[in-house]
């Protein structure tokens, strides 16, 4: 019995763990602030969703120019637009069967107004990406190939 | 300034996705003469007496769009007798997107009770030509005389996951307000969706 209990234990400590290392909430100010700090790393913010097919596919572009570029000052973070509802339901068991690291749900709730405060010409649609890095910022509202990914990469990076 | 102008050159590149502005409020609106599932033809002329539309753009595919297709059923069942009826139109290229066909449209709008137009957009020209973005993406239009003007673009309301029972609900707020002869208070929303799928230039 105690023994048993052990394990259970160990198990829910294991899934939180797992939780924390895979998908962190985050706020859009926080995001923000995290990604407007000046010191010549890029970032690149990736919004997506489980529900958005073309998101899913195009997450390993990211996970390979991480590796691609590991020596590089480079941070990628993957944030999902997933509903609160659907975060431990869907969202977490994609990110253990893929293997991604890095990914963030907004905690926001209110999906019109935070859009807005990421970046105000984004229509809605996903997946989009923000390159960042010291002051430049570019937004791109399409489908990157890795191809596409690494130019806009090294666009920003020079 | 170089690396703008980078920029700007690869984004031209790399733009095999068409990118169409998205039509602000006051435009007037363009003609739509598109095939219903029940192979007529539709366009604004079917409908004298209307007072204005609801031009959905959704689609067979989308998990956003399909959560919110109940919600388009029930604005034209609430509407469509008070003069603004809902046209639906799949802005997706069929052979990009696996499921958006002609015939896969007709079985997916019996299989929903869709009782709207659900139409078949060829080459994607009206879709450019509203600049819809995303599905669902709703375009609420006012009718006079001589003018069809784009009056509201955006979401239907706030709350995708239909679970917050204070949600603002944008459309019908657009066209109650239209009905009272007023502009609508909130004329534009984002449109939080999948993105439409271009035919590959």
């Amino acid at each position: 019995m105690k023994s048993c209990l052990i394990i259970i234990t160990l198990c829910l400590a294991g899934a939180g763990w797992l939780k924390a290392q895979q998908v962190q909430a985050i706020s859009v100010d926080e995001l923000n602030t995290r990604i407007s700090v000046k010191n010549d790393s890029v970032y690149i913010v990736n919004f997506w969703a489980t529900w958005c097919k073309p998101c899913v596919k195009e997450l390993p572009n990211f996970h390979r120019l991480e590796k691609v570029y590991k020596n590089d000052k480079l941070k990628v973070l993957l944030v999902s637009l997933d509903f609160p509802a659907e975060i431990d339901k869907t969202l977490i068991p994609f990110m253990k069967k893929t293997a991604l690291t890095n990914t963030f749900f907004i905690s926001d709730k209110n999906q019109q107004e935070y859009i807005g405060k990421i970046e105000s010409q984004w229509s809605g649609s996903i997946p989009v990406t923000l390159f960042i890095k010291n002051t430049k910022r570019h937004f791109v509202e399409e489908t990157l190939t890795y191809k596409e990914l690494s130019r806009y990469y090294k666009t920003i990076q020079q | 300034m170089k690396t703008l102008i980078t920029l700007l050159f690869i984004t031209c590149c790399l733009n095999s996705q068409a990118q169409t502005l998205t039509l602000t409020p006051g435009s007037a609106a363009p003609a739509i003469k598109l095939k219903n599932i029940n192979g007529k033809t539709v366009s604004f002329a079917d409908y004298p007496l209307a007072k204005g539309f609801i031009i959905a753009f959704i689609c067979n595919t989308c998990p956003y769009s399909k959560a919110y297709e109940q919600r388009v059923i029930a604005l034209n069942n609430k509407f469509s007798p008070l003069g603004f009826p809902v046209i639906a139109i799949n802005p997706n290229d069929a052979q990009i997107s696996n499921g958006d066909s002609f015939t896969d449209m007709k079985t997916y709008a019996k299989s929903k009770g869709f009782n709207f137009p659900y139409l078949y957009d060829e080459g994607q020209v009206v879709t450019s030509a509203y600049g819809a973005k995303s599905t669902p993406h709703l375009f609420i239009l006012s009718k006079n005389e001589n003018a069809i003007t784009v009056e509201y673009t955006g979401a239907l309301d706030n709350d995708t996951p239909d679970t917050d029972p204070s949600k603002i609900k944008y459309a019908e707020e657009a066209v109650n307000a239209l009905l009272e002869k007023k502009k609508p208070a909130l004329a534009v929303t984002r449109a939080i969706g999948c993105r439409v799928k271009w035919k590959k230039s």
